[in-house]
């Protein structure tokens, strides 16, 4: 069975709930120590939400350093599905894996709150099995999430279908509404969104399951 | 040479800098006048060895883009005094 690694650093927080959302749809995952060099044997990286390395410098400066993500960068050149989360968005994109920076709110507050996202793009491995349009509740709960980049980047976004997932109503600043992007290789993602905390009725919302099957799917599992 | 470098990080313009805005904010309630444009960024102060203040700064440059800043969003000044 196909298994989806995800990775704790120091201050990761979101392993646990990411690893059960998963096993709860009926896929196969496992943590991995950032402390590691290689991957093992899994089929898909998750780098979920937390505050790896106590935020320290900037959000993911210094878990990009970790022994782990050099066997994800690579894996990413090969085309292994990478999605990060919140925190593990500001990880992938600290790492060159994903285009633009996430700058603090715009309302200066930390938002804790179920969002509505709208998807753009159903090309990628986080969102394969969704619609295009679809619209999903799911929370947000960052500082950092106000998603930034320079005009010519943001029209490589556009123009190469790469803006995954929007907000509507835009809660923290995000350049064109933006709540998630992927990479051009379109195995990478991220987004500041938490799919596993609307993975089940009782959360509030079961709407993230969509995008934890789509990884799954990417994989090869029939879930 | 040793030298003491201290490197100055701020937000480029237009980046949100929500403990600037709020210092800004609380400085008239303090009954202090007449301040605008608040920023507020980090600092980074550390000792390095090199052959000159040239290497010295070469190198700092590179430790600025490949990890004391986020290029997308900061940029840094490199200040070095030599240490005797």
């Amino acid at each position: 069975m196909a298994t989806v690694g995800v990775i704790r650093f120091p201050g990761t927080n979101c392993e646990f709930d990411t690893v059960e959302a998963i096993r709860a749809l009926g896929g196969d995952a496992e943590i991995l120590w950032h402390g590691d060099s290689s991957l093992g044997d899994v089929d898909a990286v998750v780098v979920p939400g937390g505050f790896a390395h106590g935020d320290y410098l900037r959000p993911g400066a210094i878990a990009r350093f970790s022994p782990i993500m050099g066997a994800v960068v690579d894996a990413a050149a090969d085309g292994m599905p990478i999605v990060g989360i919140c925190n593990g968005f500001q990880v992938l994109t600290e790492a060159g894996l994903l285009p633009g920076a996430l700058q603090k709110n715009a309302g200066l507050k930390f938002i804790n709150a179920f969002q509505t996202l709208r998807v753009e793009s159903t090309n990628s491995v986080f969102t394969s099995a969704a619609e295009v349009g679809q619209e999903l509740s799911i929370p947000i709960n960052h500082f950092e999430g106000n998603y930034t980049c320079s005009p010519e980047t943001l029209a490589e976004l556009q123009a190469n279908d790469q803006i995954v997932v929007t907000y509507v109503g835009n809660p923290n600043g995000s350049v064109a509404d933006i709540a998630g992007v992927c990479n051009a290789g379109r195995n990478v993602v991220g987004l500041m969104p938490h799919p596993e905390r609307a993975s089940h009725a009782l959360l509030g919302s079961e709407d993230g399951n969509v995008m934890l099957r789509s990884l799954l799917q990417s994989v090869g599992a029939t879930v | 040479m040793k030298f003491h470098a201290v490197v100055d990080i701020q937000l480029h313009p237009g980046i949100a800098d929500p403990q600037g805005s709020t210092i800004e904010r609380a400085l008239p309630t303090l009954g202090f006048d007449g301040m605008s444009n608040v920023r507020s960024g980090k600092s980074v102060h550390l000792d390095i060895e090199a052959a000159d203040a040239a290497a010295a700064e070469a190198q700092l440059q590179e430790v600025c883009e490949k990890f004391l800043t986020n290029p997308v969003i900061e940029g840094a000044e490199i200040t070095l005094v030599e240490v005797s």
